[in-house]
């Protein structure tokens, strides 16, 4: 059986598939009457779920490190805790009612009052209690979900959706890709995949109901087709193309150390894009000469506060050091589907048309000035450029520029040196600056195009939204319409274009973006060499333009 | 019964993990220790207790230790609340 889903990380993947299980089973109801040994039954339970966690905690400690084991620390206090202990024995008690429906009593309402808090932060927490009483429950029934960590052999994961509890647990080694029926290109999941570099394909409908335990299945990560229980002919052409796929990989790594350059000679560059300086071994891995995104808002994300000046400035200093070429910093993307707890901004009914990126940064001055302080200050280690996100009209950005401007003045002031050779963009994202970036143009001294945002302000398709994943395309005519315009009004104006989105790395769209003149490609780091490839096949003379 | 105004240091506040080690920290002492943060009034022992007060940083507790070894166990929530981070 073929089934057809969305690819979301390429390469080709056979094997066993593991099932990760959907709880759907019956809470068990009863009256009891001999209520001590139910409570008895409740404490034992409650030992056993630490000494599970314990072993959690190990295990994440020695392969994720302290922060993200944590989680299973608090579980273990939050199994202790005493008003639990209180509610659970209070139903049995007096309400004569077995453990495991008293367990999930106590804790709904324990989760109840964690949801109606206005912390965000403590709104999540309901979560965790929601974690510990399905463990407590899963004791007491025999009836336990079977754990991503206990995968031994290697696998084809399939799931409803992975949340980021699920990839702590996964056995990483073991997971030779993964199928889940929820979930686009940009979920969660399917970044994790490309990170991890393993192939899979993600909003899969039904796909839990179509296959069991002893399915075999072959994935492909490229064009999203997944084969169940597949006939000896389709297994021997997917084992030919896996091994392709291998040869292909590691013949791309011969063509480090070569030039970005078509047939008739004509040089592009290409750089990577990174979330924070951990990546750039593998920017250098992958023989990228510069950055092209680097994108601060990780920075923000890490913690619970805002990152201070000086840690930011010892970021982003790591990174222009350890480059050759020039570094792209975009100043602060948040809200869309980045949210910032501690930034307290309030629910939005169409967060991607609201209160984000520069929008932010220019409510927010002060705060914007940090990070602004930290970029200047750091401009002196190397080459740096500095890009806004999400600009929409030309007032949008005069007002950062100015910042930046006064800024420095302040720096220079103070007797803090300054880079004289900084660079300073925009992002093109919006349907309305690729209509005004003859314009815009005059402001600035490059545009980078990022096409996720722009294909989908262009085409109305939150990206986000699976069950219109199929209507999400940047080969949309509108699109490319947009981008060509953009790239005319960039060299008309004397200026340099790139494209940092995900097209940027697509390879049948390369021939297009060379044929429109495009400067810049930035891509992931395991993309540099295939991209590079590609250009070095294209005869830039004999594109013709279908637009 | 002692008292004592305090202001949460920790730049997370007393989220999870710093209200846990409070919890267990006040769990070493047999005084009733009362922490309240505007008008209300929770056990320091209970860990649900601690985290639902949402104490972030900056914010004021007021400590009430009430038992035999009340000096020693003011001191020591102060130090907690204080350092926690």
């Amino acid at each position: 059986m073929i089934l057809d889903g969305i690819g979301a990380s390429s390469g080709v993947a056979i094997g066993k598939v593991f099932i990760k299980q959907q709880n759907d089973f019956v809470l068990p109801t009863h009256k009891v009457t001999d209520t001590e040994a139910e409570i008895k039954r409740f404490n034992d339970a409650k030992e056993e779920a630490t000494l599970e966690l314990k072993v959690l905690y190990e295990k994440a400690l020695e392969e994720v490190g302290e922060e993200h084991a944590q989680i299973f620390d608090v579980h273990q206090m939050l199994i202790a805790d005493l008003d639990l202990h209180d509610q659970v024995v209070g139903i049995i008690t007096d309400e004569k009612y077995n453990a495991a429906y008293a367990v999930s009593e106590a804790s709904a309402i324990i989760a109840a009052m964690f949801e109606s808090m206005d912390d965000p932060y403590l709104q999540e927490r309901a979560a965790d209690i929601r974690d510990i009483s399905k463990r407590l429950i899963g004791i007491l029934t025999g009836e336990k979900e079977v754990s991503l960590a206990d995968i031994n052999e290697p696998v084809i994961l399939i799931a409803k959706d992975l949340f980021p509890s699920d990839t702590i647990q996964m056995n990483k080694q073991y997971v030779l890709g993964f199928i889940t029926e929820d979930g686009g290109k940009m979920s969660h999941s399917a970044i994790l995949a490309r990170t991890m570099q393993i192939p899979a394909v993600v909003g899969v409908k039904n796909i839990l109901t179509k296959l069991d335990k002893n399915s075999t299945i072959i994935i492909d990560g490229k064009s999203g087709k997944i084969y169940i229980n597949p006939t000896d002919e389709e297994l021997v052409y997917w084992k030919a193309k896996q091994e392709e796929d291998r040869n292909y990989k590691q013949k791309l790594q011969s063509l480090k150390g070569t030039a970005n350059k078509t047939v008739d000679g004509i040089e592009i560059e290409i750089n990577a894009n990174i979330g924070s300086p951990e990546d750039i071994e593998g920017v250098l891995a992958n023989d990228a000469k510069g950055i092209g995104l680097f994108r601060s808002e990780f920075l923000y994300m890490d913690g619970h506060a805002l990152p201070t000046e000086e840690a930011q400035y010892e970021a982003y200093k790591k990174v222009i050091e350890a480059m050759e070429d020039r570094v792209i910093i975009r100043t602060l993307d948040v809200g869309g589907d980045k949210e910032l707890h501690y930034l307290n901004i309030p629910k939005e009914e169409n967060p991607f048309l609201g209160y984000r990126a520069i929008r932010v940064c220019l409510d927010q001055v002060d705060m914007f000035k940090v990070q602004l302080r930290a970029l200047l200050r750091a401009s002196v280690y190397g080459k740096l450029g500095i890009m806004f996100p999400m600009i929409a009209t030309v007032e949008e950005i005069k007002e950062a520029k100015a910042l930046l401007e006064e800024t420095k003045r302040e720096l220079l002031a103070e007797g803090i040196a300054v880079s004289e050779d900084i660079e300073v963009g925009m992002m093109i994202e919006t349907p309305a600056a690729a209509l005004i970036s003859d314009v815009l143009a005059q402001e600035v001294d490059f545009f980078s195009i990022g096409t996720n945002d722009l294909t989908q302000y262009t085409l109305a398709v939150d990206r986000m939204n699976a069950k219109i994943a199929h209507l999400y395309n940047t080969h949309n005519l509108a699109v490319l319409r947009l981008i060509k315009m953009v790239v005319d009004n960039a060299h008309a104006a004397g200026i340099w274009v790139g494209i940092c989105g995900e097209a940027a790395a697509d390879t049948t769209l390369t021939e297009t973006f060379l044929g429109m003149g495009i400067d810049e490609l930035s891509v992931s780091a395991p993309s540099v060499l295939e991209v590079r490839k590609t250009i070095q096949q294209i005869d830039t003379s004999k594109i013709q333009l279908k637009l | 019964m002692k008292q004592l105004i305090v202001k949460v240091q920790g730049e997370a506040g007393l989220h999870a993990r710093p209200a846990g080690v409070l919890v267990k920290k006040a769990g070493e002492f047999s005084s009733k220790i009362t922490l309240e943060k505007d008008g209300k009034a929770i056990d320091a022992k209970r860990l649900l207790a601690v985290l639902s007060l949402g104490a972030k940083q900056g914010d004021e507790l007021t400590i009430t230790v009430e038992g035999s070894d009340e000096e020693a166990a003011l001191e020591a929530v102060k130090a907690v609340i204080e350092e926690s981070h």
